[in-house]
């Protein structure tokens, strides 16, 4: 399409402008965090380095930030080995029910989190607080796993589309078992994707905070729980600010392990 | 020695282990599968299926506490009841909203990524897009708390022009919804225009088609299962938010606010409450099914 000159400036301006919504509240949480003002006002009467120390040693937002970490840990961990499970079974089998169970694992993710969250906490309530087990950690990395699931069978079932089954084949004509050729040959193909759906997942369960409202026992406060607990708190409003700032920095680690591995699956899909 | 003949003896036994789990693909795809389906179907749907039958039940209206007796009162509550039947409306005349105001915000955005930027710098823009989808949902719902809140930045912008910023409220909801929900549109339709093929835009021009007939007969018809497609994103999204509502809505109320205020006191009318947005949402799929964007996903 031949643009005129003035259309290309148009879209470029619009692009501009566009890039610059987006970024533009980021910048000002890494500003914000510095102003040593407790309101939000506009521009900042002058810049502190003071709130960044106070909390580095906020034991609240600490504690939280270390239960945030366990439970994206532990969720990661669960969804790497079913989403696993789940995607060699639709890619490398035929079976009754196949398309069902690619909708299922969708589901968590597709339906609204509070949907999920209040099924979750009383079906928790009836099935477990009869044995004795109360909502803590366990009911979020439950929780969580159940939505990060569908990240990682995404990556891995992409993958293994790609990649033939003709390669394992090869390998246990030249005498390999199963379990060798899968060590071999298998795994070694879907490494990456592993890599990144793991990362994906991590970070699904890193930012989640509905489902975590309702699977979170007492006491258990994750990093995106302790900031909706303080936002309202003007007390604590340079230490939110702080944290989100820090959140903020932090989001660069993902996309850039993510270019890292090799783009295809990674900058993919998010959800 | 006889560490060799075991090791031998164990290498054996895997051997017939891998052998006889190669022969039988239904025992392996039962291994597989076991394990996934009894964490989704049993744990996950049983939850759901269990939430959606106690939509059904009713509370004691004293101790609150869940009585399992078949009824409908729920539904007819929902249906009848004027400020429901508003929240609803609300609910969904905010996702349409957010999904048009980002529809029509991504286009010139993907169009400039994926036809007028130099090639070499696409990728790199691209990334751009996505970065934001990595930064804490609550940190973004918090800069624009920051943004809109009394004497903040929106003020600041607004203040030569002798206007205030939009403050906490529906259209405060509405542009943080936008914005969050904005790369899950942008990046397909970036997709649509890249694969748009060069000839086709040439064919219409030498037809004789100005950029404005070609963008309207051409580019639109071939983008519009993308755009379908990322609403999918912003209008379910948007449909079970209810924490954005919280923190910059002021006291505007969504369908996400109603189900969390029942929950603790009557559990099965949030569970009707929250068939509403699962019911909207299965609709709006199947209604863009028909479009055939569900494909390009």
């Amino acid at each position: 399409m031949h643009l005129g000159r003035t259309a290309r400036i148009a879209l470029r301006a619009g692009a501009a402008l566009g890039f610059a919504v987006i970024y533009v509240p980021l910048l000002l949480v890494l500003v914000n965090s510095f102003s040593p003002d407790r309101s939000a006002s506009w521009p900042p009467p002058g810049l502190t380095g003071h709130w960044w120390s106070v909390a580095v040693h906020n034991s609240g937002a600490r504690q939280a930030l270390w239960v945030s970490v366990k439970a994206g840990l532990g969720a990661t961990a669960i969804a790497l080995v079913l989403g696993t499970l789940i995607a060699f079974a639709v890619t490398r089998h035929r079976f009754f029910g196949r398309d069902t169970v690619s909708f299922v694992v969708v589901l968590p993710i597709a339906l609204p989190g509070i949907v999920t969250g209040i099924a979750l906490n009383s079906a928790f309530g009836t099935v477990l607080q009869p044995l004795g087990v109360g909502l803590g950690l366990f009911t979020v990395i439950v929780g969580h796993a159940t939505f990060c699931i569908v990240v990682v069978f995404n990556n891995v079932a992409a993958r293994l589309r790609r990649s033939a089954a003709s390669y394992e084949e090869a390998a246990m004509d030249l005498g390999a078992t199963s379990f060798r050729a899968f060590a071999d040959v298998t795994f070694p193909l879907v490494r990456s994707a592993l890599l990144a759906g793991g990362l994906l997942a991590f970070a699904l369960s890193f930012d989640e905070i509905v489902v975590t409202t309702f699977t979170a026992g007492p006491g258990i406060e994750t990093l995106p729980i302790w900031i909706f607990d303080n936002m309202t708190r003007p007390q604590q409003a340079p230490v939110v600010n702080v944290v989100a700032a820090v959140l903020v920095l932090l989001s660069v680690i993902p996309i850039y392990v993510a270019q890292r591995l090799s783009g295809d699956t990674a900058t993919s899909s998010r959800v | 020695m006889a560490t060799d003949a075991n090791a031998a003896a164990g290498r054996g036994s895997v051997r017939r282990l891998a052998g006889s789990l190669h022969r039988r693909p239904r025992l392996r795809l039962a291994l597989l599968l076991s394990a996934p389906l009894l964490w989704l179907a049993v744990l996950y749907l049983g939850s759901l299926a269990v939430l959606f039958a106690s939509a059904f039940w009713t509370t004691n209206s004293f101790t609150s506490q869940v009585v399992r007796v078949w009824t409908t009162d729920n539904f007819h509550e929902l249906f009848t009841t004027p400020v429901f039947r508003e929240v609803v409306v609300r609910s969904v005349g905010v996702a349409l909203a957010v999904t048009a105001l980002c529809a029509v915000l991504a286009f010139p955005v993907a169009f400039y990524t994926a036809r007028v930027a130099r090639p070499r710098w696409r990728p790199l823009l691209v990334v751009a897009i996505l970065t934001p989808l990595w930064a804490s949902y609550l940190v973004k719902v918090y800069a624009w708390r920051l943004i809109l809140s009394q004497g903040g930045l929106a003020d600041w912008l607004l203040a030569p022009f002798g206007l205030s910023g939009p403050g906490f409220g529906l259209p405060a909801t509405v542009l943080t919804l936008t914005y969050l929900w904005l790369p899950y549109m942008i990046l397909p339709i970036h997709t649509a225009l890249a694969q748009l093929p060069a000839n086709l835009l040439d064919a219409s021009a030498d037809l004789g088609a100005r950029a404005g007939r070609t963008f309207r007969s051409v580019v639109l018809p071939m983008v519009l299962p993308s755009v379908a497609a990322g609403s999918v994103f912003t209008f379910s999204l948007s449909l079970g938010d209810y924490i954005t509502v919280q923190i910059v809505g002021g006291k505007t109320q969504l369908i996400g606010n109603l189900v969390y205020s029942d929950i603790e006191l009557n559990l099965p009318m949030a569970a009707a409450l929250g068939t509403v947005p699962v019911v909207v949402i299965v609709l709006y799929l199947l209604a863009i099914r028909r479009t055939g964007a569900l494909n390009s996903l």
